[in-house]
């Protein structure tokens, strides 16, 4: 497995005080935490931040972690020299609210030590946890429906008291209509049950990936649709993209730049179906068209336009 | 394609409601948290037939994110109250710049 600098991790000294540590900590907690963070691999990095934390912030897993020296690199591959960890009872501390996640070099130092404490909530018979967990799908998905595969990782203790953290991956059914940030609730799907307690649900939190045409917010979707100056200025019928398929869209002559127009029902299915609002852009054919050059030419001398008479300069 | 069978899940609707009980546990947390939630302001019940609150899928969500902030920064509740309102605005902020960006 790797070995993991811990140090390195939190951006610390390896004689940082504890407060040093926890000083390190809070600051890339806040900077990381999935719904504070839009960086792409925002949980990965918190998690790994808050594993770093948990070992450096209680003094005999940092003493013991610090036993294995110095002389070992980020990555590194690395193997637990037998009686590393003499002399040290891991008491109490037991795992983070975050339990489970922690890599293979946490578990294999310090994962049979941990007790199964995050799971010591009230009564025997208890309906186990809910869960949450992201995931992210294509806009197409809102309006075709679909399904996706989320793999999500449950830490359990297995018989012979040790944690173990096992893959589970379910085939969930995304239904037509769905909007950003809505949730999907898998009964039964969460953390076991305590005793008899029944098995804890699952919600999936399911957001859109940037789309490289529409922005949604909603129901509603918003489109930018270049149009030739000619189109705009005279009035046209001209196909706009839908992401189910290209629609006409009559544009009214006289229409300027940032015109904005709304398609009715073609945003996300519903009841009632959100709307697609398109903004006119006017772009010019290329210049190393000729005959494109002449007409601009003829336009500046027979027209006496002046785009910037409201900002007060003359031509 | 999956050989996973498929599951299929309750889509939460902005209409749809839970019960006091089921957001508490949807967060972990005893029903007392979600009253505080309410005081604060930053859910809003509103009452079934039989009188008692429920919630819909905004006010799930918004609980389920103030719980982790709560959880892992160690954010009190008006403190958490304040970043979910300060996170709402950065990301409709997100989404102007990234709409206008596309015209340029």
């Amino acid at each position: 497995m790797e070995y993991k600098d811990y140090y390195k991790v939190l951006g610390v000294d390896r004689d940082a005080t504890q407060d040093d540590i926890k000083r390190a900590y809070r600051k890339l907690a806040r900077k990381y935490h999935p719904d504070v963070s839009k960086e792409v691999d925002a949980e990965k990095k918190f998690k790994e931040v808050g594993e770093a934390y948990e070992v450096l912030k209680d003094p005999e897993k940092r003493a013991a972690y610090d036993q294995l020296g110095s002389r070992y690199q980020a990555g590194e591959d690395f193997q637990p020299p037998p009686g590393w960890d003499s002399g040290f009872e891991f008491r109490g501390g037991g795992f983070t609210e975050a339990g489970g996640g922690f890599s293979d070099f946490f578990e294999e130092l310090f994962g049979r030590q941990g007790t199964a404490g995050s799971y010591r909530r009230g009564s025997y018979n208890a309906k186990g946890e809910d869960h949450h967990a992201r995931i992210e799908v294509d806009l197409d998905v809102a309006f075709t429906g679909g399904s996706r595969q989320v793999t999500l990782k449950a830490p359990q203790v297995d018989a012979s008291g040790h944690m173990v953290v096992k893959n589970r991956t379910l085939n969930v059914k995304i239904p037509k209509g769905i909007r950003e940030g809505q949730q999907i609730r898998l009964s039964g799907q969460g953390a076991p049950g305590m005793g008899q307690g029944a098995q804890g649900d699952l919600y999936l939190e399911v957001h859109f990936r940037p789309h490289r045409l529409y922005s949604v917010e909603a129901r509603d979707l918003t489109l930018h649709l270049p149009v030739a100056p000619w189109e705009a200025a005279l009035g046209a019928t001209v196909k706009t993209p839908t992401p189910v398929g290209a629609v006409d869209l009559k544009i009214p002559a006289g229409s300027q730049s940032g015109k904005r127009m709304r398609l009715k029902g073609r945003g996300i299915p519903g009841d009632p179906a959100g709307d697609l609002y398109v903004t006119l852009k006017i772009v010019n054919p290329p210049t190393d068209d000729d005959a494109a050059m002449a007409l601009y030419r003829e336009m500046a001398e027979k027209l006496h336009f002046n785009p910037r008479e409201k900002l007060g300069v003359a031509l | 394609m999956s050989d996973e069978p498929m599951v299929t899940g309750t889509l939460i609707r902005e209409t749809s409601v839970v019960s006091l009980g089921d957001l508490s546990r949807a967060c972990g947390e005893p029903a007392d948290w979600v009253l505080a939630l309410v005081e604060e302001g930053v859910i809003e019940p509103q009452r079934s037939s039989s009188g008692q609150w429920t919630f819909n899928g905004r006010c799930l969500r918004r609980a389920v994110r103030v719980h982790r902030l709560q959880r892992d920064l160690g954010i009190n509740l008006s403190g958490a109250a304040l970043a979910l309102e300060l996170l709402d605005e950065m990301e409709t902020l997100r989404r102007r710049v990234q709409q206008l960006e596309r015209i340029l």
